[in-house]
């Protein structure tokens, strides 16, 4: 009788069967989805080909939900009554950050550490030839030019002043080291500062402006892991600092303080100018960071230099005269930043700087006893190279940038700026010059993501500068399309204008913004230990300034007259997979561009572009002898060079031209890591040497000509090679963790 | 008889801890189909039952737990999934479990999940994800400083970090010795985990 019962209860309690399939919007079966009946045990996952069946012993009326990764869940009622129940489930794909695309065209992003980054800070110092210089190491990547003879990033056919920098969103308006003839000089900032880097090559976001060819956007770090004290010990400088992280992990503090004398390298090391001034640096910096309570950040950071330097080289209209060239500069750099995480999905960016960079330059002719020399203005030509500069520039800013998340990854941002420059230039106390000018800039910009595989990066902005009493709208749009897993297609459109330089608004103040349109198409694979990308562009050139001179004098004034383009290809190949712990990477720019500027007489090639760019960079660390070893090799194709003179007509012709030989050089770094043996080490030591243009290659920049056209003077590197050994320690943590994660 | 009287003190240790026989048994059920998962197909399937139990129970967060811990096996041993993807299920399974009871079990898991993402690329990631698996065990050891999978965890980064840096075999072996030392004393809760001894051990023995 009780087994009776039991059956009956059993068969009353009859099984429903439900079977079904689970695909995507595509029809594509969907693997791997959790298919279950609410509020009960009972349920299924999809299989390969998405199909899915279970029987439940539930009765009534209940919850079907399919949930899968990546899509958004699928709900459907169902009545369990011993009735099969046939089930059709399409799920929509979720619009998702990490798998939705990137637009990729034009810019370079380092430092993120989930999306493979292209360039790390570690890279930057590990690069051979870099010496731990940002733009030398951006050198190494397509579309920039092995311009030695000057600072600055030349990119894609644009002059180095065209690239600007920006920290923390904010413009640095002396990111490198006051210009000396002929000699580029290192950036300021170190790459350790910052932890993200995004380096556009052009077509860059409407947060930014004033910046011909190209961005350079420096993410600076948050709060350090932990506190410490470092030291670096080197021929050439010696340096001290500390951080300290609050016990609370909530803010930390830093300073430091490096002093650079170039006196004993020197002596080592012969010299092919005459330094009669040694080049000594002192730096000081300072920095606070505090979390705040909904997980924003304030940071500060400001920093202090003071260098001096003396040059004397052969002067070029004489062969016994010489020219010396000494300056001493004065920067001090501030930025504060707040980011903030507001109600809503709100995000707040603001922003403050203020930067005063004075020169103190004098050059003078010598004679062979370096006494100096005295012309009178009919030999105008020597007379102007007698000079003394007194030259300040300023510059204070804020910025606000709003954003805001529109369901799902979606966003817009849009904010403003305000840049306040004043600049004085004393020249030989009979020419002065002051130049104010405030430059409001408001812009917008919105990410609008279609589906994971389609983005759209809409902007633009309306900037006004009073100097010019003139005001443009640049639009800027790009699009992505993911083509495959890793791969995709972007493309990217803007106009960008900049301001002329302030050596010009000296001269002339009726000038308007140069004006550049680029259009570029990107194509990339990338994985996490190997990316591929080749990128077209087409960039147009207008309202650039040219130089008009000036009857019966050497004064020259300024028009906006000039045009130009700049076309090209663009291959990067980097690679970490192939051989184990061998980390390589290959870059090659096809670069045609002319342009008519300043004293061009008509669209030139101009002199600080090359056809053919290429650079292999490689890295290897060996970790049992705990030392890594680094090599790159750079190319460029020979660049051109003119002597522009003036005819009877007091117009501009070319008296002379040719193009310089080939560059090559071949870098060599080494790192050695002994205390990453000690798992308790609380020093933590790196020994860095390294060793440029090993090879010996004598490069040749271009030419100096003289006042008559008849002599030139080739540009060339102060010595062939530079090298460097540094010792860097630090104390108090164990760092050796950092080494062993960093070489798994 | 013996099995009877075992049968109901566990089943009164389960209505005690606020467990339903069914969920016992369903737990029980799923349990035994991890041990005898093989596939990343077999891990998926039992991850999926485990989150349907917690999704259904609310308040109980070894399902989550256990779903997690299947999802990390699929981890080590797929070498073609995507790992990013995995780890972040892990770690939304680890979230619900979370947000029932916080435990050192759970950052073990975590810390699986971390680790795993870490090895995608380490010269790049160890600064984020390899911080964060460590992190995870330290605030592990400050839940529940007697608890061996915590140290077998600790043993395995170390051993599998070189040498040359400061891991290999001698520096994990006293690790991987603490561990089994506690599994010794670790008393059995129905359901709780209980994995890692064994590996423990053929880790020490590798360390010899």
């Amino acid at each position: 009788m009780l087994w009776t019962l039991l059956t009956w209860t059993l068969g009353g309690a009859a099984q429903t069967t439900i079977h079904g399939k689970v695909r995507d919007t595509k029809s594509h079966p969907v693997p791997g989805a959790s298919i279950s009946i609410k509020n009960t045990y009972e349920g299924a996952t999809s299989d390969s080909s998405g199909n899915f069946s279970f029987t439940t012993l539930e009765h009534g009326d209940f919850l079907l939900t399919v949930t899968s990764q990546g899509y958004n869940d699928f709900q459907q009622p169902v009545t369990l009554n011993n009735q099969p129940i046939t089930v059709s489930a399409i799920v929509k794909e979720k619009l998702d950050e990490m798998r939705a695309v990137t637009i990729t065209a034009g810019s370079f992003a380092a430092g993120d550490s989930k999306r493979a980054a292209v360039l790390s800070s570690l890279d930057v110092a590990t690069t051979a030839g870099s010496n731990a210089d940002i733009t030398a190491a951006l050198k190494t990547l397509p579309g920039t030019s092995q311009v030695g003879e000057q600072e600055g990033l030349f990119v894609r056919g644009g002059a180095g002043y065209e690239t600007k920098q920006f920290i923390d969103g904010e413009l640095v308006n002396n990111p490198y080291y006051s210009s000396v003839p002929d000699l580029a000089q290192r950036g300021r900032f170190s790459p350790f500062l910052f932890k993200g880097t995004v380096f556009s090559t052009g077509g860059y976001s409407a947060l930014y402006g004033q910046a011909l060819s190209s961005a350079l956007l420096l993410e600076s770090i948050d709060l350090p892991d932990h506190s410490e004290i470092d030291a670096s010990f080197s021929p050439l400088f010696v340096g001290a600092g500390t951080q300290q992280l609050a016990n609370n992990k909530k803010s930390s503090w830093g300073i430091n303080y490096g002093y650079t004398n170039l006196q004993l390298y020197f002596d080592a090391v012969r010299q092919d100018i005459d330094y009669f001034r040694v080049p000594q640096v002192h730096t000081a910096d300072a920095n606070f960071r505090i979390k705040t309570k909904s997980g924003g950040m304030i940071k500060y950071y400001t920093t202090f230099s003071y260098n001096q330097l003396g040059i004397r080289r052969p002067d070029v209209d004489s062969a016994d005269l010489k020219d010396a060239f000494g300056l001493r500069n004065y920067n001090w750099y501030n930025n504060l930043t707040w980011k903030e995480y507001l109600k809503n999905g709100w995000k707040m960016n603001l922003g403050a700087s203020y930067s005063t960079n004075k020169d103190n330059i004098l050059q003078q002719v010598q004679n062979g006893g370096d006494q100096p020399q005295a012309f009178s203005d009919s030999a105008f030509w020597m007379a102007y190279k007698n000079f003394t500069l007194v030259h300040r520039q300023d510059l204070s800013q804020a910025k606000a940038v709003f954003e805001k998340k529109l369901g799902g990854i979606s966003a817009i941002r849009f904010g403003s700026e305000c840049w306040y420059s004043y600049d004085n230039s004393n020249f030989n106390d009979t020419f002065r010059a002051k130049l104010r000018d405030n430059y409001t800039a408001v812009f917008a910009e919105s990410d609008i993501y279609l589906t994971n595989e389609i983005a759209a990066k809409i902007g633009g902005r309306v900037e006004y500068s009073s100097i010019l009493n003139k005001s443009d709208i640049a639009p800027r749009v790009s699009l992505a399309y993911k083509t495959g897993k890793d791969a995709q297609v972007s493309m990217a459109y803007g106009i960008f204008y900049q301001k002329p330089e302030n050596s010009q608004l000296d001269y002339a103040t009726n000038l308007g913004y140069t004006r550049a349109t680029h259009y570029i198409i990107n194509y990339q694979k990338m994985s996490n230990d190997r990316i591929f990308r080749v990128e077209a562009y087409y960039k147009k050139y207008d309202d650039l300034v040219k130089t008009v001179p000036l009857f019966y004098s050497f004064y020259t004034t300024f028009n906006n007259a000039g045009s130009g383009y700049a076309q090209g290809i663009d291959f990067f190949w980097r690679d970490k997979k192939t051989i184990k712990n061998f980390d390589y990477w290959i870059s090659y720019s096809y670069l045609d561009t002319k342009r008519d500027y300043l004293n061009y007489p008509k669209q030139l090639m101009p002199n600080y572009a090359a056809t053919h760019t290429a650079s292999i960079v490689m890295k290897r660390f060996i970790t049992k002898i705990k030392m890594g070893l680094n090599v790159t090799y750079s190319y460029a194709s020979p660049r051109p060079y003119y002597n522009l003179m003036l005819d009877n007509t007091n117009k501009f012709y070319i008296a002379d031209q040719g193009k310089t030989k080939d560059y090559n050089s071949m870098n060599f770094s080494a790192e050695y890591v002994p205390s990453a043996g000690n798992i308790k080490a609380k020093t933590f030591l790196v020994l860095f040497a390294s060793a440029t243009n090993v090879l010996g290659y004598n490069a040749i920049y271009g030419y100096n000509y003289s006042f008559t056209g008849s002599e030139k003077q080739a540009i060339t590197p102060p010595a062939k090679r530079f090298y460097f050994v540094g010792l860097f320690l630090s104390w108090g943590v164990d760092r050796s963790q950092d080494a062993i994660n960093n070489n798994l | 008889m013996k099995k009877l009287v075992l049968f109901s003190l566990v089943l009164c240790a389960a209505w005690s801890y606020g467990q339903s026989p069914r969920y016992t048994e369903a737990m029980k059920k799923n349990l035994d189909l991890m041990d005898s998962a093989k596939t990343t197909a077999d891990f998926q399937n039992v991850a999926n039952a485990f989150d349907r139990i917690g999704e259904a129970e609310k308040n109980q967060w070894l399902p989550f737990y256990y779903a997690g811990l299947a999802l990390t096996r699929i981890g080590w041993m797929d070498e073609k999934v995507d790992k990013d993807a995995n780890a972040e299920k892990v770690k939304a399974e680890c979230d619900k479990a979370e947000a029932i009871e916080k435990n050192a079990e759970i950052l073990t898991i975590r810390n699986m999940a971390a680790t795993q993402e870490m090895l995608v690329d380490p010269q790049t990631r160890w600064q984020n994800y390899g911080m964060e698996a460590s992190a995870d065990l330290q605030k592990a050891i400050q839940l529940d400083p007697n608890n061996p999978r915590i140290y077998y965890l600790q043993g395995m980064s170390i051993f599998n970090t070189p040498e040359q840096f400061g891991g290999g075999k001698d520096k994990a072996k006293p690790i991987f010795e603490k561990s089994i030392e506690l599994y010794k004393k670790e008393q059995s809760k129905p359901l709780y985990p209980n994995w890692g001894r064994d590996q423990a051990e053929k880790m020490l023995a590798q360390c010899q």
